[in-house]
């Protein structure tokens, strides 16, 4: 018998698979559910950016790019970070296209984190770090992030999770799940603890473009903060990209050459048809962003307020596309709540424990769905916690 | 606001003024006002349902008619324009540039009909002097909405 005890990583076998996914399981045998709990747009990709790739396709550009990414794309998005967040890098040696936001994130702990490091990160936050984290031998220290600061995190709270042994910050803002943001006063906060440090940060800006009134400060943009920071961005939720699988760094030369490596022995290079199609994302589509932008603006009240009414205690998030309500109102906790919700009631929504033990009491909804079905999604919730409030 | 107002309900014209006020947050008092306001001055013109017929068992036949015309003194082409509106079986009325000047949409239950129609109502029309009828053989989209699409949501379930 081969033992695959033996066989296996120690480091892949103490991974936690997602909690989620015994919750998904019973979704998917189930008829008649109205959804909440997509982590992207309900936007088909803009016609122009479709079509775009598939003139790739005709033209046969059918090769690999670059391991960087084509040089007209990163000269790009080199003109879009100026453009959008004030930020310059260089296309030639600073820029790196990644599939997706996630490979990013890799490649940022995976070019920064040594045996026994610790890295930051602030819970409720996207699943992927701390596991990203420990498979390259690291540390995950997690901070909990409150709601009488927003869910932001605090400079308090951040210099007294460092130790001699802290290597870098994860930053995830605008932030999955909560849909806080970081204002700059926030931001300036944050740089003051880290800038007597040798910190690096791990910025990850996948909602940079979705936030509501307030305009995305990247901490890239705080004095000395640049040198030591990697942005990370891409195309999945500002031009509802999220199938072309593309992302990008941007970082210092010294830390891009780092990963540039990584990326060239493990990734290649990021799909070309999508690099193309993302050209004319960054060309053209501003339009398409403000107009999605619009769309969930509006649906983020009408959450919001439904959910409030319902009992579910939530403040208008400014960020991403996500509202985190407080379910305690019915004296059950997430996994119960959001478990019942869905067998009684046929609506979907994610326990808070998904994004760290911290979500405990709370329930992500997405509002990445038309007014019709957030409308009906809301009357079914609405009618639960009637039935089960304490 | 009222650019944002008229947009979402451009989308769905099944939100109420209490959930446009929401939406925007404005007061549901203002929302009201405004959309008053919009149908007063013909901004809002009203709403429908687009129904594919072809998908039910009922007869229609559509036709797309190019009609040239003689513009009057003072009212140009807006009197014949607003004779050809009265019609039920009209669904469109545009003045267009090139090489005729009015676009007609006309919807009747058989191609008779539609002949019918334009020899003995457009035909006849005092300064109408020549129509082209064009019938029209499948609908992929109108209205902005595509007549083949697929309402299901095919998003993974990832994060």
């Amino acid at each position: 018998m081969y033992d695959y005890n033996k066989a296996l990583s120690s480091r892949a076998v103490s991974l936690q698979p997602s909690g989620i996914r015994k919750f998904f399981d019973i979704l998917d045998t189930m008829k008649d559910v109205v959804s909440l709990t997509v982590g992207q747009p309900d936007f088909v990709t803009p016609w122009h950016i479709r079509d775009a790739g598939i003139r790739s396709l005709e033209e046969g550009r059918t090769y690999y790019t670059s391991n960087a990414g084509l040089a007209e794309f990163r000269e790009e998005i080199a003109a879009y970070a100026s453009r959008r967040f004030g930020l310059e890098y260089d296309p030639k040696c600073e820029i790196i296209v990644t599939v997706g936001g996630s490979e990013a994130i890799d490649l940022a702990v995976r070019a920064l984190v040594d045996d026994g490091d610790e890295v930051i990160i602030p819970q409720p936050s996207f699943v992927c770090y701390a596991p990203l984290v420990s498979m390259s031998g690291g540390v995950p220290v997690i901070v909990e992030l409150k709601k009488e600061n927003g869910f932001r995190l605090t400079a308090e709270q951040l210099s007294a999770a460092i130790t001699p042994r802290t290597k870098a910050l994860v930053l995830p803002f605008p932030n999955n799940p909560t849909g806080s943001v970081m204002d700059r006063d926030s931001l300036e906060a944050v740089a003051a603890v880290l800038r007597g440090t040798n910190i690096a940060v791990i910025s990850d800006e996948i909602y940079a473009e979705l936030t509501y009134g307030t305009k995305h400060v990247s901490i890239a943009s705080v004095d000395g903060m640049r040198e030591r920071t990697v942005v990370v961005n891409g195309f999945s939720k500002a031009y509802a990209m999220t199938g072309w699988r593309l992302g990008y760094t941007l970082a210092p030369r010294e830390i891009s050459a780092q990963m540039h490596k990584i990326h060239q022995y493990g990734i290649m290079c990021a799909p070309t048809i999508s690099q193309y199609a993302a050209i004319e994302a960054l060309k053209n589509g501003d339009d398409d962003i403000e107009y999605m932008r619009g769309e969930y603006d509006g649906r983020r009240r009408l959450t919001v307020d439904g959910l409030n009414r319902a009992g579910l205690k939530c403040s208008l998030p400014q960020g991403a596309f996500y509202v985190f309500a407080d379910i305690t109102c019915c004296g059950m906790g997430s996994d119960e709540f959001c478990e019942k919700l869905l067998k009684e009631a046929g609506v979907a929504i994610v326990p808070g424990t998904a994004f760290g033990s911290c979500g405990e009491g709370y329930a992500r909804i997405s509002y990445a769905y038309s007014a019709a079905h957030i409308k009906e999604a809301l009357r079914r919730i609405s009618a639960f916690t009637a039935e089960h409030k304490k | 606001m009222k650019r944002k107002l008229l947009s979402y309900l451009e989308k769905d014209p099944f939100l109420t003024a209490d959930e446009l006020a929401i939406m925007l947050d404005e007061s549901p008092e203002s929302v009201k006002a405004a959309l008053e306001e919009f149908r007063d001055e013909g901004v809002i013109l009203g709403s429908k349902t687009l129904i594919n017929w072809d998908k039910t068992d009922k007869e229609s036949v559509s036709a797309l008619i190019e009609l040239k015309t003689i513009p009057q003194r003072d009212r140009g082409f807006d009197a014949i324009a607003e004779r050809i509106c009265n019609f039920d079986e009209v669904k469109s009325v545009f003045l267009m540039s090139g090489a005729y000047d009015l676009a007609v949409t006309v919807e009747c239950r058989t191609m008779r009909d539609v002949a019918n129609f334009v020899a003995e109502h457009l035909a006849t029309i005092d300064g109408v002097t020549s129509t082209a009828t064009h019938f029209i053989m499948q609908k992929y989209k109108d209205w902005g909405i595509s007549f083949d699409r697929k309402p299901l949501d095919l998003r993974g379930n990832s994060w």
